[in-house]
């Protein structure tokens, strides 16, 4: 059994999802079995990040055909990483969602809701686990079919055109994937990870190898929302529902950034990606704007889900410059922050869901006086919030406190210098919020309001709380990445 | 007891007592009482660590550890020691002091305020106690933050003004620049602990050493090292008891304790006198000296004079800890206390005066010696102390940092600490004159006039007495501080 | 002229760089799809021809065939038809609801009804 568990990561979501879409009578039905998938496949992903803290590897051929033929999964310290955030995510957020998904979404599509987000979350752990260059295509078109439907969901009827926004820039990013994995099979007659980190080398001085490198690059990049290619993720992430704004959040930016580095690192390699190709300065300037601008305009944002959304862009950014510095400790913190960004923003949008929940709205003006209304929200709000901010014994610090290591490692002093600017102006639109939150009288609409539900409240904890405690004890999340960075230095999985 | 629990305890208790103090805070005697109940408490319990510190011994505290080598720790060497008796000390006369101010100037939300002044006690012993760099920009930290509800307490826009000042001074210098040199200094030296002796000599280049020392000087903004001392005098919009506690001991004081922490015990005394900057910002430090007692001479709000005053003397302690020998160093870590209890009983003296006659500037104060007679000598035995002029302590302290000018050889900084002192008596013993000698205004000739509540005057008398006794007791606290240069203390656990 | 006699790769080109323009200039939204399906077939098209081999046959065993195309690439351009035609269902579904929504489907004029930026 445990030999097939690679397969079941994967499997488990995808067998449920048409099960629960059956169920479309009981929503709460539909709800239950996506619970239970879900805990299920975090159970998995636990088990196969254990098998690996070793530092072996797992891999798995499907349906028994050995590569080159048959599609191979590897699990090693990297994607095992990876799997544990998606799973935990999902596992949290699903006691969250009944509540918040029952007053979001009308009865009817309740089950078909669930059916999407099991196949939105097969899709990235499907990209996840596969060592194959076609299979990862395929899983990301899986999981972002699923996601548009999903963000279409959403009550605005904005959320309609966001969505095709995310539709149209979303597909151009995979189809550019799908042309530079073209362009390597050409040269290495091969789709199998390895089997392309084995035999790049040889043919890497080719414009044809440097065009793949290209086209691969912009194509991820666009999925992660790398400044500039970030246009669709804030109003996707505005007018999605609740749960799926905490879910794509803290899990789909990530999976992309995942892939992202196992291109760079483990397939083209380091020599041919930092040295030849001197990616790291492409990739900086973008990664300081990324974390400048959109920093600069979540000040001015009103609307708390899109100030997020904007925040989510600056993080991404703090991902991309750790990569940029083309160092262990840099691809360490980007990694960390991996995990350490998915906890604070899913805890931040989670009481985001729970305030929508309340309120009925998310604008500023819709928050006065909620820190009096609802004080275990806002204190879970205000937590997170430290987190994003980065302020010691919080999680974000320990990214933050590697990140800058890294940029001084690398003799890049303003760097280090910017990124506490940074953490000011994240501080600034925090306190935004907490002002509102804090200061203000209600109006007398939302005067009578009461606290989240409990179904809300203790998952929002769970993650706001673990923000503190993998800001204590980071032993945890730095070994991790330490493990995993390793596994992505070392060599195609 | 153990030297853990200890530790703990200090911690605990102030957090406890807010805890308390909120929980009595609809009953106001009760929750008075509390207040004064918690700082006795965390007195007593930080003497317990005295004879340990004077033994030899430095009690240590791992709470925990973010990843290998970082963590926060707590280690009690002399200087924390005598930092944080101060601040605990000075606590329990400010809190009676407070609940007669808070009652006789009127002011609201008590039950805020004695709660956040807890927390502010909780960080200023959380830095006196810190065992390395990370630990204290914690509580550093907290302080700030803890102390930002209390400069706003009157809830006014000159209040919010006031508080928006300081709080954005004091965060953007220790993220941009104090957090910046600890991440630099872990990466160059890999360790941020305390160590006798420093832990830069032989692992940091000079070059990059100077950097970090104006990185740091600048960085640690409560030292009001001009130019960021902007939000010493706007921070005085809080209530008198906040200006006496936080902004004459604990918040000033945590500033040039951090500098003293970070000269002796990360940068080490014999490495300093490589770096080039170290003569630079020895000049700094000199000049906000000279300028800032120059600024206050032509203060006439007797609070905003005082504040000036705190930024002239703070520098007093820096320069002592940048001219690079033992006997400046120490003059510096005696200056804390001596100027701790001068100033505060000059800041008491402005709050009662305060209290009993709504008065702020001091060409109001003539002739109102005659009927506030307590008040303004303690103020004049203040002064004298800050000025530093037998029998006062504050001349010990300003002995040593001449003696140590003296023997760095510095004969530009001996001539400005002269000057300083002339400055010294002419912007604080003139509104003592005027009290006493200038006949009262005729506005003020009725009876209505008397000394503030009891509850003022009596720490204001205890303070100058204070005073008085340090010029007895410097030789003891000389002693105790002396252990700060062993660099392995007898006793002390390999 | 060797590069002429790559000319299925010139009309890969042409074909993404039409597709492209369209999905970028148009606001009309049926339009943008169109323009999206005529790019993602050019990278169809650029698969099926690199799996060409001059003189090969369909990849099928039969006796005597010694040289046949690359069936690879087949297969994987079969998988990614079936996501394209997915990705357009999609994409029209939602243009329906948009259309529900908005009463029409020009981006212009939408974003003249909403405050989208």
């Amino acid at each position: 059994m445990t030999e097939h568990l690679p397969a079941l990561q994967v499997a488990i979501g995808l067998t449920a999802a048409p099960v629960v879409m059956m169920l479309g009578r009981s929503g709460r039905l539909a709800w239950a079995l996506t619970t239970l998938t879900c805990w299920a496949t975090f159970a998995v992903a636990l088990a196969l990040f254990f098998e690996v803290s070793d530092g072996s590897v797992i891999t798995y051929q499907m349906g028994g055909w050995a590569p080159p033929w048959g599609i191979e999964y590897v699990i090693d310290a990297a994607n095992a990483w990876v799997l544990v955030i998606i799973g935990m995510i999902s596992a949290v957020v699903m006691p969250f969602a009944r509540r918040s998904v029952e007053r979001e979404i009308s009865a009817s599509r309740i089950a078909m809701f669930y059916c999407a987000f099991l196949l939105a979350n097969a899709g990235l752990i499907g990209i996840t686990v596969t060592a194959d260059a076609f299979n990862i295509f395929v899983f990301f078109e899986i999981s972002a079919l699923a996601s548009y439907a999903l963000i279409a969901m959403g009550r605005d009827r904005r959320a309609l055109i966001s969505s095709f926004q995310y539709l149209i820039m979303g597909t151009v990013g995979t189809t550019f994937l799908l042309i530079g994995i073209g362009f390597l099979y050409i040269m290495t007659g091969t789709l199998n990870l390895g089997d392309l980190a084995a035999r790049l080398p040889e043919v890497a001085d080719t414009r044809t190898i440097r065009a793949a490198f290209g086209f691969i690059a912009v194509g991820i990049s666009l999925k992660l929302a790398l400044f500039p290619l970030h246009l669709w993720l804030p109003n996707a992430y505005t007018y999605a529902p609740s749960m799926v704004t905490v879910f794509l959040s803290a899990t789909a930016t990530k999976v992309a950034i995942y892939v992202l580095l196992r291109f760079v690192y483990s397939v083209f390699g380091f020599q041919f990606s930092f040295v030849d190709l001197s990616m790291g300065w492409v990739l900086m300037p973008l990664a300081l704007l990324g974390i400048l601008v959109p920093s600069l305009v979540a000040v001015f944002q009103t609307n708390v889900k899109r100030l997020l959304a904007y925040s989510s862009v600056a993080q991404v950014g703090y991902m991309i410059l750790g990569i940029s510095f083309a160092s262990t400790l840099g691809l360490m913190a980007s990694v960390m922050h991996l995990f350490n960004h998915a906890i604070t923003k899913a805890a931040l949008f989670m009481a985001i869901g729970c305030l929508v929940y309340r309120l009925g709205g998310i604008s500023l003006t819709h928050l006065a006086g909620a820190g009096q209304r609802m004080p275990w929200t806002m204190a879970a709000f205000v937590t997170a919030g430290l987190s994003l901010i980065g302020v010691p014994l919080t999680a974000g610090f320990v990214t933050k406190w590697h990140l800058i290591q890294a940029a001084l490692e690398g003799g890049y002093w303003p760097i280090a210098l910017l990124l506490l600017g940074t953490s000011l102006l994240a501080a600034l639109y925090i306190w935004k919020v907490v002002e509102v939150a804090y200061f203000q009288t209600p109006d007398d609409e939302h005067a009578q309001v009461k606290e989240a539900p409990l179904s809300m409240l203790i998952p929002t904890w769970v993650l706001a709380g673990s923000t503190v405690v993998f800001g204590i004890y980071g032993n945890f999340t730095v070994n991790s990445a330490r493990a995993a960075a390793t596994a992505l230095m070392g060599g195609a999985p | 007891m153990t030297d853990a629990s200890l530790i703990l305890l200090s911690l605990g208790v102030p957090l406890a007592g807010m805890m308390l103090i909120i929980a009595c805070g609809r009953w106001a005697a009760l929750r008075d009482g509390v207040t004064v109940a918690t700082a006795i408490a965390m007195f007593t319990t930080v003497l317990q660590l005295l004879p340990r510190v004077q033994a030899g011994e430095r009690p240590r505290l791992e709470l925990f550890e973010l990843f290998p080598g970082l963590g926060v720790t707590f280690e009690v060497e002399p200087l924390g020691m005598v930092f944080a008796m101060l601040a605990s000390g000075l606590w329990i006369i400010t809190a009676i002091y407070a609940i007669g101010y808070m009652r006789g100037a009127k002011e609201s939300h008590h039950t805020r305020f004695h709660a956040f002044f807890a927390i502010a006690l909780f960080s200023a012993t959380g830095i006196a106690f810190a065992g390395n760099m990370f630990t204290l920009f914690l509580f550093y930290e907290v302080l700030t933050l803890s102390t930002y509800p209390l400069v706003a307490h009157k809830g006014t826009a000159a209040a919010r003004a006031g508080a928006r000042t300081y709080l954005g001074i004091l965060l953007g210098t220790s993220v941009g620049f104090l957090l910046l040199a600890t991440l630099a200094t872990w990466w160059l030296a890999g360790t941020l602990d305390f160590t006798p002796g420093g832990i830069m000599a032989g692992r940091v280049d000079p070059g990059h050493g100077s950097i970090l020392l104006v990185l740091f000087l600048y960085g640690i903004g409560k030292a009001a090292l001009m130019p960021f001392h902007r939000w010493l005098p706007a921070a005085m919009v809080a209530p008198t008891p906040v200006s006496a506690l936080l902004h004459a001991v604990a918040v000033v004081k945590a500033g040039v304790f951090t500098v003293l922490k970070v000269t002796i015990y990360l940068f080490g005394i014999d490495y300093l006198q490589e770096l080039a900057s170290s003569d630079v910002m020895l000049y700094v430090a000199v000049f906000t000296l000279l300028a800032a007692s120059l600024v206050a001479m032509r203060q006439d709000n007797l609070k905003a004079r005082l504040a000036y005053s705190t930024v002239s003397q703070l520098s007093y302690i820096v320069t002592g800890a940048l001219l690079l020998n033992q006997i400046a160093a120490l003059g510096a870590s005696m200056h804390i206390v001596m100027h701790a209890f001068g100033k505060i009983t000059l800041f008491f003296c402005a709050g009662a005066i305060y209290v009993a006659t709504k008065k702020t500037e001091i060409s109001d104060m003539n002739g109102l010696g005659r009927r506030m007679p307590i008040t303004f000598t303690a103020f004049f035995i203040g002064a004298l102390c800050v000025i530093g002029i037998p029998p006062m302590g504050g001349v010990w302290s300003k002995w040593h940092l001449i003696m140590g000018a003296f023997e760095g050889g510095y004969g530009l900084v001996v001539l400005a600490l002269m000057i300083s002192t002339l400055l010294n008596i002419g912007y604080l013993i003139p509104p003592v004159v005027r009290a006493f000698l200038l006949p009262p205004k005729e506005s003020d000739a009725g009876g209505g006039l008397r000394e503030a509540p009891l509850m003022c005057v009596v720490p204001i008398a205890f303070t100058a007495l204070g005073c008085i006794a340090l010029f007895v007791l410097a030789q003891p606290l000389a002693e105790l501080l002396g252990g700060m240069f062993v660099s392995a203390p007898p006793g002390a656990a390999p | 002229m060797e590069w002429l006699g790559l000319y299925n790769y010139w009309v890969v080109v042409a074909l993404m760089m039409i597709g492209f323009y369209i999905v970028i200039a148009q606001d009309n939204l049926i339009k943008k799809l169109v323009g999206l399906n005529i790019f993602q077939t050019s990278v169809f098209v650029f698969f099926i021809s690199l799996a060409y081999l001059e003189g090969g046959t369909a990849p099928i065993a039969l006796e005597g065939v010694t040289q046949y195309s690359n069936p690879l690439p087949h297969v994987l351009i079969l998988t990614a038809i079936v996501v394209g035609v997915a990705l357009t269902a999609m994409g029209l579904a939602l243009v329906v609801r948009v259309q529900e929504a908005y009463g029409t489907i020009e981006e212009d004029e939408i974003h003249q009804q909403d405050d989208l930026h």
